[in-house]
């Protein structure tokens, strides 16, 4: 492989790898923009990723199954919105219980569906279209191995960041996030606003696990999405709780796991287990400001209790 | 007299009785919804119980499954008393692990009186310092011990890979795990057949002594204030910084130390880690279950040991999932999440008699 088809090689496999992260991500963000901390990302990718290949396994369409698992993150989402925000439960206990109570239900329905435990069968999944870029040289080589999914996130995060910064709702979703009680006092619905952000984001969280099971490979099994959901979390922090943000992470730690698979195919003698652990080590460096200040909305994970003076 | 003591511990465990009730319920609503029959569904969970307390010796051996969870529990109450959500036990009983099965081999000469509390107190240490990182980061820059005890959940998991599997010093030349721990290091069965060790009074012990450190000693009495109310405590001269990082250290020593008895009981050595080891994280059900007390975590711990020990029974003799039981456990962390739920229905109840 000549220089440049390595480079492209790097580039594709980093958008691939950043993809299912992108989603997660601005999921987290919108969640907790409004106010709500989220840490049921994992969970709701899981089902995500379980949802879509059940669908996709009864109906043989793989973009159903993306519905399926928009529609099943938002339920559970709404799960979490419910606990937090209705019954102003510890946001991040809350979380925990979605997280295991997704791998566990998960779990059992692969035993019931497939009657087998771990994995399910192959599925359709959800293949790269030809376009006509495939053709030019170099750009060809990095979008003949990216499905739509990796498109359709670009597309989100522009979306995001124009609804969160561009419009009079982001507005709110803000200004519910920093300081509910003013907002309240202003007419903004605190709890609705609230309500719509946390479920938003299990609808991106669980797209971004379909892109990983129809949108990798066309099929699920446990522990699949191996703390993606996690590190979205980071993603979402190291970019400042912003949509373009939380991209900018998600590519860099799509990079990391891309240079990975690189040195492995080429039989470079490094140690990959150092290079995984970089998502993490960086995280928590960004969150004690060493790569600058990343500040949460200020209410993020405070119950708002409209009665309470 | 009576009233005074049993009144506030009906109340107590009023709210975890319920929540396990329903969770079973529930169990048993999606068992049939799925499909079984009652009578399936019914033998699941007859199953469940034979299966975890259907003989002295299954019961040692749902006792073996309880042990690191009421190191992890105690970990993880120790630091829900001072406001903290440790959900980092993980990485402290995995850093834990390995500390203890380093002093396990590395200490090899020793008579077992010095070498099994030197284990201990390797994993103690391991754990105690991954833990004082989140403590301090928190402490002094403000950082959500959350998002790092994740993170470092992580870093555990593949550094405790990266030294099992790459380091000559601790591996095994070509195997997926580390040198074994010196006899000399070992926890003996208590009974013949059996995995039981004295692991599970070592977690016992800790459980009393983190009672009495909580509740009768000025150190406890501080970390307790700390988690009640962080600013009441700071105006009253309670320093809430270095109470946040005491509370830290000695979560992760418990979680580490769960980590070392574990090592020295069951594994002797320190695997491949394909997937975290869920003691950390089950950690977080346990000490919710038990209210966060010493004393109800042991129970926790006995509850969700027998779940996972009867589990296999379950799926074996009835042929319902062993996941079930993980279903479980997952509502129940739900409708404990949720208490206000229960109190609003009370409240209400309340309200129309």
């Amino acid at each position: 492989m000549d220089f440049l088809t390595n480079i492209a090689f790097l580039i594709s496999s980093t958008l691939r790898s950043a993809t299912p992260l992108i989603y997660a991500a601005l999921g987290g963000t919108f969640s907790e923009s409004s106010g709500v901390t989220n840490i049921g990302l994992e969970g709701i990718m899981i089902t995500g990723a379980f949802t879509s290949v059940a669908v996709s396994h009864y109906t043989g369409s793989p973009w159903l199954g993306v519905l399926g698992a928009a529609a099943s993150g938002m339920l559970i989402a709404g799960l979490h919105a419910f606990l937090s925000i209705r019954y102003k439960a510890d946001q991040v206990i809350s979380g925990v219980a979605i997280n295991l109570l997704s791998g566990s239900l998960t779990a059992f329905l692969i035993n019931v569906i497939w009657g087998q435990p771990g994995q399910s069968n192959p599925v359709n999944g959800i293949a790269s279209f030809p376009t006509f870029l495939d053709n030019i040289p170099f750009i060809g080589n990095i979008t003949k191995g990216i499905t739509p999914f990796v498109y359709i996130a670009l597309i989100f995060v522009y979306i995001s960041h124009f609804v969160l910064f561009k419009t009079p709702f982001g507005l709110r979703v803000r200004a519910v996030g920093e300081h509910p009680r003013a907002a309240d006092t202003v007419g903004i619905n605190v709890y609705k606003i609230r309500y719509i952000c946390v479920i938003l984001s299990g609808l991106l969280a669980g797209i971004g696990g379909a892109s990983l099971s129809v949108g990798m490979v066309n099929g699920y099994r446990d522990g699949m999405t191996a703390g993606r959901g996690f590190i979205a979390l980071a993603a979402m922090i190291f970019g400042k709780w912003k949509p373009v943000g939380a991209m900018m992470a998600c590519f860099l730690f799509g990079f990391t796991d891309a240079v990975q698979v690189f040195l492995q195919t080429w039989g470079v003698k490094i140690d990959t287990s150092l290079l995984v652990m970089t998502p993490y080590i960086v995280t928590i460096l960004a969150l004690a400001g060493f790569i600058g200040k990343s500040t949460a909305p200020a209410a993020d994970g405070v119950p708002y209790d409209k009665d309470e003076k | 007299m009576a009233d005074k003591y049993i009144k506030p511990f009906l109340k107590s465990i009023y709210l975890p009785v319920i929540s396990i009730l329903v969770s079973f319920g529930a169990g048993f609503l999606f068992m049939l919804l799925i499909g079984y029959p009652v009578s399936q569904a019914a033998k699941a969970y007859m199953a469940l119980v034979k299966g975890s307390f259907g003989s002295l010796k299954i019961i040692g051996e749902t006792l073996v499954y309880s042990t690191p969870l009421i190191f992890t529990g105690l970990a993880l109450s120790a630091a829900f008393r001072c406001g903290l959500f440790n959900i980092g036990a993980e990485g402290q009983f995995i850093i834990g692990s390995f500390t203890a099965v380093w002093a396990g081999f590395a200490l090899e000469g020793l008579p077992w009186f010095l070498h099994v509390p030197a284990c201990l107190i390797a994993g103690a240490a391991g754990g105690a310092i991954w833990a004082a990182v989140i403590g301090i980061l928190k402490a002094k820059l403000g950082c959500h011990e959350v998002i790092n005890s994740i993170m470092l959940n992580y870093v555990a998991w593949y550094l405790s890979n990266f030294l099992s599997l790459k380091i000559p010093y601790f591996n095994m030349p070509s195997k997926a795990f580390t040198k074994d721990i010196a006899d000399t290091a070992k926890l003996y069965p208590l009974f013949q057949n059996s995995r039981l060790t004295a692991g599970i009074f070592i977690a016992i012990l800790c459980a009393v002594i983190l009672y009495i450190i909580l509740w009768k000693t000025v150190l406890g009495y501080e970390i307790r204030a700390v988690g009640n109310n962080p600013a009441a405590a700071e105006y009253g001269g309670i320093s809430v910084s270095r109470n946040l990082v005491l509370a830290m250290i000695l979560s992760g020593a418990l979680a580490g130390m769960g980590g070392a008895v574990q090592v020295q009981s069951v594994n002797f050595r320190v695997n491949q880690l394909l997937s975290f080891t869920n003691y950390g994280l089950d950690g977080v059900a346990v000490a919710l279950v038990g209210k966060q007390h010493p004393f109800g975590v042991v129970f926790g711990a006995i509850l969700f040991g027998a779940l996972a020990k009867g589990s296999f029974q379950m799926q074996f003799s009835a042929g319902v999932p062993k996941e079930v039981v993980g279903l479980i456990q997952g509502i129940i962390i739900v409708f404990i999440a949720a208490e206000q739920i229960f109190l609003f229905f009370n409240k209400r109840k309340g309200a129309v008699s």
